[in-house]
């Protein structure tokens, strides 16, 4: 029946999208051949309903309609925008790398590598026909159709490449920017990281003046070392009538540390889903996650955690604060198999509801195979004090400086999460920026 | 000249109770007032309803302050423009540090007023001058606004406020409660020394104790949402003595 469905709506149309965007697509041979799989494999879903479990409370098809045409590669009016708000950006001294409208913009980026830091633009690698393995950068180990349709569509990314035992002085950067209205935009990069490496990479989501009702698709693939540690950061900005698509899969190795951290303030509907597997023992997780939403903004936070191997520990903490008819998803799945012994996993989602007609839905899943193991999940939801907000204003705070004061609390303690200075700066002024268009 | 504060013929009601029915008060610059009375009485009303507290609903009567109607400002407005609560039971807010806190209080009332705002460096001066007065260590000031304080610490913090603030208004409504014999002395002292020709203070109180420290210009014995008696100093003492019954049957 879904399937019925998906072909006479969008799937028909995406049909023609993919044909007419074939040509465009870097790859040829067997990356071809992995596209037109990967699009079969969507097509027999289309764009998720909330018939599907994992897509319940983000029905796409319903909230996209459906894929929109691919971007156009980007002229130098397009790179100009992008130069302007990468500059911008205020993250202080990180390599950047920048994606424009779904494709890598090398005269804004910096390929330098030494250092143990190797960096390509996927779509080179795709086309490097003496690759035997280069269709392996499109497959990965989840199925699920936005993943497929990234898959089939992607255009660019990036490779990154740290080598064991090194750690770069400098974060790695990668900046998406749209600069295009009703075009979509389909990325995909791979992390490897090596043994005993000191990684920070971050990235960034923004949008140009001119850029509305776009669709940015991005998928990224880490695979972490053991005895290693990566500081993650991601900043979501992208148009208020925008969508982001994204997911992440990682894989972490042995006795690593993989700390992430995300704040989504843009998009009209988004969605970052993280697919993370603990491979090896004693390794630690730390995920917080911040949405600042408002309007019809509809946001959701997807993580799906595997402890594969023993004594290993994951905290997930998610924060939302939503104003107006704002609609928040929380999903957070914890999978322990029945090696992975002495598990510690706790996730915890934390809700303040600005207006009467905001809503969060919270869908903890806890699947333990093993006996030994502590796992748990709670849920806050809750308005600002009345009593706090009296208060400060009685001390000479205006309504919405207040309110404001009560939410930086609120959000507070995931930006301390963030290690480095600058990163956490970043963040913070994201949120300000957030709150200071509220007032 | 015009009176810092005059309440009129104030009727509030609380969801369909009226609790007020009709208080005048009248209190000039450099004047202390204490107000006294049984629980119940319509004290802590009083204080509420000349802050802003949301949920009075005045039904008759006015406040004036400084001759303009304070009824109609945001409580915002009315602490730029002097008035200040000291709360029988602060909030605690996690998350914000007080420094932080003091420091976007003061601005948010100096921008209010069209004044600049302070400096970082005559900030800090100030803050440490006044917490050393009080007792306070800077290192409290780090921690989220009254977090893990004790009562004493929250009542000291308040009183750090009103100094820094250097409001025309001062209502202290119960400051004594929960307080040991110690902590009221800091804390009274504390506000002692910022009694001033230009300001005027009114402590809310049950008991006689708190004026020995804070010792009042004028007694005002509140029963059943009305004053039903003032006097002097001594009004306090008499009150000590003899209990509130005989007040509340003048009211009834």
């Amino acid at each position: 029946m879904n399937v019925a469905l998906a072909k006479t709506t969008t799937g028909a149309v995406l049909d023609g999208t993919f044909a007419a965007a074939r040509g465009r697509l870097p790859g040829v041979g067997t990356v071809a051949e992995t596209r037109q799989q990967a699009f079969d494999d969507f097509a027999r879903t289309g764009l998720p309903t909330r018939r599907i479990e994992e897509w319940k409370y983000t029905d796409l098809r319903n909230l996209l309609r459906d894929v929109a045409p691919l971007a156009p590669t980007p002229d130098q009016a397009a790179l100009a925008q992008a130069a302007k708000l990468v500059e911008g950006l205020g993250t202080g001294d990180t390599q950047k790398l920048v994606i424009v409208d779904g494709v890598f913009a090398a005269g804004l980026s910096d390929l330098t590598s030494g250092g143990g830091v190797t960096v390509h633009a996927l779509s080179a690698m795709l086309d490097d026909a003496t690759s035997a393995t280069r269709a392996d950068l499109l497959r990965s180990r989840v199925a699920d159709p936005m993943i497929a349709l990234n898959a089939a569509f992607a255009t660019d990314g990036m490779l990154i490449d740290i080598a064991d035992d090194a750690a770069p002085s400098r974060p790695l950067h990668i900046v998406h920017v749209a600069t295009r209205p009703s075009v979509a935009a389909f990325t995909r990069s791979l992390v490897r990281i090596g043994n005993r490496a000191r990684v920070t990479l971050v990235e960034s989501f923004v949008a140009a003046e001119a850029a509305k009702a776009y669709q940015a698709h991005d998928v990224a693939v880490i695979w972490i070392g053991d005895d290693s540690d990566l500081q993650h950061v991601r900043v979501m900005e992208d148009a208020g009538d925008a969508a982001n698509i994204a997911t992440a899969i990682v894989t972490v190795g042995a006795r690593t540390k993989f700390n992430t951290f995300s704040l989504t303030t843009g998009g009209g509907v988004s969605r970052y889903q993280s697919f993370i597997t603990l491979a090896g023992e004693d390794s630690e997780l730390l995920t917080n996650s911040v949405h600042l939403l408002r309007d019809k903004q509809h946001g959701d936070c997807t993580f799906v955690i595997d402890h594969a191997a023993p004594n290993c520990l994951s905290r997930e903490v998610f924060r939302s604060v939503l104003d107006d008819r704002a609609h928040s998803v929380f999903q957070g799945r914890i999978n322990v198999h029945q090696v992975a012994q002495k598990t510690d996993g706790k996730m915890m989602s934390r809700s303040l509801l600005l207006s009467d007609e905001a809503e969060i839905d919270n869908k903890p899943e806890l699947e333990i195979f093993a006996d030994d193991v502590q796992c748990g999940h709670g849920a806050t939801i809750g308005a600002l004090d009345d009593s706090l907000l009296f208060y400060l204003r009685a001390r000479g705070l205006p309504e919405k400086a207040a309110q404001a004061l009560l939410i930086q609390a609120f959000v507070g303690e995931a930006l301390e999460s963030i290690a480095s200075d600058d990163l956490r700066d970043v963040a913070i002024s994201a949120a300000e920026r957030w709150l200071e268009s509220r007032a | 000249m015009t009176a810092l504060l005059e309440v009129k013929d104030l009727q509030v009601r609380v969801d369909d109770r009226e609790i007020l029915h009709g208080l005048t008060m009248t209190v000039n610059g450099g004047e202390v007032h204490a107000i006294m009375g049984p629980n119940g009485s319509g004290k802590s009303t009083l204080s509420h309803v000349i802050a802003g507290k949301p949920g009075y609903e005045v039904t008759g009567g006015e406040i004036l302050f400084k001759g303009e109607d304070l009824l109609e400002m945001e409580p915002d407005e009315r602490a730029a423009k002097g008035v200040f609560l000291a709360f029988q039971y602060p909030v605690e807010i996690p998350g914000v540090t007080t420094m932080n806190f003091l420091r976007t209080a003061v601005n948010a009332q100096r921008k209010a007023r069209g004044e600049d705002e302070y400096l970082v460096p005559d900030f800090l001066r100030k803050v440490r001058e006044v917490a050393a007065s009080l007792n306070i260590p800077m290192d409290m000031l780090k921690r989220g606004v009254n977090v893990g304080f004790s009562g004493g610490e929250k009542k000291r913090n308040e009183v750090l406020q009103m100094a820094l603030f250097q409001p025309s208004l001062c209502i202290l409504d119960e400051m004594d409660s929960g307080l040991d014999i110690d902590a009221l002395r800091v804390a009274a002292d504390g506000v002692n020394a910022l009694r001033s020709p230009d300001r005027a203070m009114v402590v809310i109180t049950h008991y006689q104790r708190l004026l020995n420290y804070i010792v009042p210009d004028v007694v005002h014995v509140m029963s059943q949402g009305r004053v039903v008696k003032s006097g002097g100093k001594e009004l306090a003492l008499e009150l000590e003595a003899t209990g509130y019954a005989q007040y509340e049957e003048v009211a009834a």
